[in-house]
């Protein structure tokens, strides 16, 4: 498995046009890196400083490690209850 | 106790059901605490006519019972019951139960609102709303 699960969720997902993407791991070394990689062109995304992270389901800063195989995720400030 | 769901539900039913699952409980709790949230009719000056919960499957369902422990490692209480809905909820929908129940009050009403704050602040839910004014993604308060 050399890739990387990513998923989309709310306005961000909307911005991407999907809920879920997966990536060739080469190069990648952190959160970070993951989102250039899936942000590429993509207009209209909201500063990274306000985007929440999470790797295999826990949250994470923007500088966590990732490997191939983990899940990673980009959404924003939550609002249940 | 959690459990997320894509339709609308009876709190109070749901509540009774818990407890009838626990006969063992019968005599050993002398308070129940109990928060539901429902959906309004207006959020932030706009009459809201509809509105869908976007969740992370997985990771919601592990924060919510990481919640519950916590709650449960910080006061004396039994099992708490959380459910929360998703999926399209129309105005007065029940969105949200915590039930706790404890020998004594402080820790039921202290727990019940330990659950139910950090909830709100880091279970991975999304609101969308049907307004007036069309539709947006709802901002934390």
């Amino acid at each position: 498995m050399n890739t990387i699960d990513v998923h989309f969720f709310a306005d961000i997902r909307e911005r991407f046009g999907k809920g879920q993407e997966f990536i060739d791991a080469e190069g990648i070394h952190c959160v970070k890196d993951v989102w250039r990689r899936v942000a590429g062109s993509c207009g209209g995304l909201p500063p990274v400083a306000r985007v929440l992270v999470a790797v295999n389901q826990e949250y994470a800063a923007m500088d966590a490690p990732v490997r191939a195989g983990d899940e990673v995720a980009f959404f924003p400030p939550v609002t249940g209850g | 106790m959690v459990r997320l769901l894509a339709h609308p539900f009876d709190p109070w039913a749901e509540i009774e059901s818990h407890a009838q699952r626990n006969p063992q409980w019968a005599g050993k709790f002398g308070a129940a605490a109990v928060f539901v949230g429902s959906l309004r009719d207006f959020n932030q000056g706009h009459a809201v006519s509809e509105m869908s919960l976007e969740h992370y499957p997985g990771m919601t369902e592990k924060h919510l019972d990481k919640v519950s422990r916590e709650a449960a490692e910080r006061w004396e209480i039994l099992e708490p019951l959380v459910i929360h809905r998703y999926g399209q909820l129309k105005p007065a929908d029940p969105i949200v139960v915590v039930a706790v129940w404890s020998a004594h009050r402080d820790a039921a009403f202290c727990a019940c609102r330990y659950i139910i704050d950090e909830l709100k602040t880091r279970a991975p839910f999304w609101k969308h709303e049907e307004t007036e004014a069309g539709h947006r993604w709802v901002t934390p308060e």
